[in-house]
């Protein structure tokens, strides 16, 4: 469940719609004026917006000002705010495709962001994102994912960039023991025949493959992702690794990227807003509750500790706060 | 017209692709028993001489072979009133199950076709087979060709024309150096090959190709020697040229019956497209028109139907 606290409003009252997000557009605006910039109100509205009312937030202010209000926030506000307010405002496709540009120059900090995003998003997502990848950067995903990488992380990288997975609800039990098999095979030894394996992770409905996962562990006792744990000592064990449990259980994943994001000695702002501003308005609710019974503490309240500033405030709105 | 002409004339109306529909109508229609008796009698690569018992039967082999030629028609209509989206998808999936000698097929569909097109038919794909197509690729091609096939059925290349001169001309040599180093690592296994060719944009790729040849005086798809490859280049850098080699394959008499289901193919697959370069490429690499090969080659209904697809547009 989404944790976005807003008013009321679908899409269908437009004209309401669009005399609310010129209100809006003029009120942010005045935020603007003057010396510093009155991010209370920034955050008080545009913590407040869903991803449609956020559009026409956008639209209205550059019919008025004649400005993309983007480029505005970037010069008025600073640092982890503006980069979470500024990925907050984007639309979600092309959101995606930042964060995933962003992740190729990461070099092997990135790959497992890459990963996660492709797996976590439908494949509809998935295509519309490589559309806005290839209108901001003229190029391919998988272009520059191919050049960044080599072997056979490369394979799986581009392999699950490119894939388009088949949606249905389908699933073929004969076909997830043979293929929970072969993939029990591939990760035995070290040098496994990882090809099999990616081509099964790389290809495969969601559906089906979930079935897969859950045959290898009726078969095997434990998840193959605790098997991967011990061969996860190089980039493509870790974003193998990664992709499996993105696939089998993203919000629990999710968590994980949480825990990590904050209990670090220096947290890492950017998983933070990564997670807390892609699942805003998806899962964040469920993850907050993952994040709770995992950990007894509430994510707000660590979110509270660790952060400070407007940085804070901003995600503690999205949080539901 | 003397009966040894209308003998003539109905073995030319079963010689080809396609059947001369009208002639069998007005000529074998007419025959009377003892013309017929005369037609099997004189036409023993149809009709088996029974001597025993005294009559000539059909071959059966000769009966299976008609039956095509009689629905290359049927078939050609179908495909043509097919959206474009299921017509690849379902000619991407007949590919496959033909096997490794059709897989040149998913190479044209993957690189001929637009990024937008590729991806419908992939849609298409998902909503007539429950399968993605790269799954289906992936699972029922074993060999060396897999990892190209894969990549290329699942690019969304950029459409742009926007290239960088520099990185074409250093993927150029990259290419080079694979090439002559075959004979320590075969092109299939060499995974910068594979990434340049299934992951560039069309228009970088043309760059790369004009660099390969200023670098080693030969065009690309010439200095490949594996077959997919070349075929793959040939589609993304010069795909009238590869569609005009394919029509001409496919327009000679007695041909493997998969090479004369490709006349069929590039002809409804391309006259919306870019049938006028086809057909202008055809005549400077054969020397004669592609209309004039379909008149001598093709019969009835199906010759005027492609006739007709090929005209369009000028």
């Amino acid at each position: 469940m989404a944790t976005l606290v807003t008013k009321k409003s679908s899409p269908i009252e437009d004209s309401e719609a669009l005399q609310k997000a010129f209100k809006d557009a003029e009120a942010l605006h005045k935020a603007f004026q003057g010396w510093g910039t009155d991010e209370k109100s920034v955050i008080e509205i545009l913590g407040h917006r869903n991803v449609y009312q956020r559009q026409q937030i956008r639209k209205s202010y550059q019919e008025i000002y004649q400005e993309d209000i983007l480029k505005r926030l970037e010069s008025e506000l600073s640092g982890d705010f503006e980069r979470a307010v500024y990925r907050w405002m984007l639309e979600p496709a092309d959101r995606d495709a930042v964060l995933v540009n962003v992740a190729i120059k990461d070099g092997n900090k990135g790959y497992n962001v890459i990963v996660e995003i492709v797996c976590v998003l439908s494949p509809e997502e998935v295509l519309a994102m490589r559309r806005a990848y290839q209108n901001r950067y003229k190029h391919s995903l998988e272009e520059d994912v191919a050049a960044h990488t080599t072997g056979h992380l490369r394979q799986l990288l581009v392999g699950l960039v490119g894939s388009f997975r088949y949606g249905g609800d389908e699933i073929n039990p004969r076909l997830a023991k043979t293929e929970a098999d072969i993939l029990h095979e591939s990760i035995k030894e070290k040098k496994g025949n990882y090809e099999e394996a990616i081509r099964i992770i790389t290809t495969r409905s969601k559906t089906q493959l979930l079935a897969t996962l859950n045959r290898y562990r009726d078969d095997h006792g434990t998840s193959i992702t605790k098997k991967l744990l011990d061969n996860a000592s190089d980039d493509f064990h870790k974003a193998l690794h990664t992709a499996i449990r993105c696939i089998n259980d993203h919000k629990k994943y999710y968590e994980k990227v949480m825990r990590s994001a904050l209990k670090r000695v220096g947290t890492d702002e950017d998983g933070l807003t990564r997670v807390v501003v892609t699942r805003a308005e998806k899962d964040l609710k469920d993850i907050k509750e993952l994040y709770y019974k995992r950990n007894s503490v509430h994510l707000e309240d660590e979110v509270a500790k660790e952060i400070s500033g407007d940085y804070k405030k901003f995600l503690l709105t999205l949080l539901g706060k | 017209m003397a009966f040894n002409q209308e003998l003539e004339a109905i073995t030319h109306a079963f010689s080809g692709h396609g059947v001369d529909e009208k002639s069998l109508t007005t000529i074998l229609g007419k025959w009377n028993p003892l013309e017929r008796e005369l037609y099997r009698k004189n036409t023993p690569h149809f009709f088996v001489e029974d001597h025993e018992r005294k009559f000539q039967r059909w071959n059966d082999h000769c009966v299976r072979l008609l039956k095509h030629e009689f629905v290359r028609f049927k078939n050609a209509v179908v495909l043509w009133s097919m959206h474009p989206w299921e017509r690849d998808a379902r000619l991407a999936k007949e590919a496959l199950k033909k096997g490794p000698s059709s897989y040149g097929i998913l190479i044209e569909i993957a690189c001929t076709r637009s990024s937008e097109e590729l991806l419908g038919a992939r849609k298409a794909y998902h909503s007539l087979f429950d399968h993605s197509i790269e799954e289906d690729v992936a699972s029922h091609i074993h060999g060396i060709d897999r990892k190209l096939l894969v990549a290329l059925v699942s690019a969304y290349r950029y459409e742009g024309s926007k290239v960088k001169d520099d990185t074409a001309k250093s993927e150029a040599k990259t290419l080079s150096n694979a090439i002559k180093n075959v004979h320590k690592k075969p092109i299939v296994e060499d995974d910068e090959v594979i990434r340049i060719l299934a992951t560039r944009s069309k228009a970088h790729l043309q760059q790369v190709h004009k660099h390969y040849k200023e670098i080693s005086g030969k065009n690309l798809e010439e200095d490949l020697n594996d077959l997919r490859f070349k075929e793959t280049v040939e589609c993304l850098c010069t795909p009238q040229v590869y569609f005009s080699k394919v029509l001409d394959a496919s327009l000679k008499i007695d041909v493997d019956k998969n090479i004369k289901k490709s006349l069929t193919r590039v002809i409804v697959t391309r006259a919306d497209i870019d049938m006028k370069e086809i057909k202008g490429e055809y005549n400077n690499l054969y020397g004669v028109s592609l209309q004039q090969k379909i008149e001598e080659t093709a019969k009835g209904n199906y010759k005027d139907f492609l006739l007709t697809l090929i005209a369009r547009g000028g």
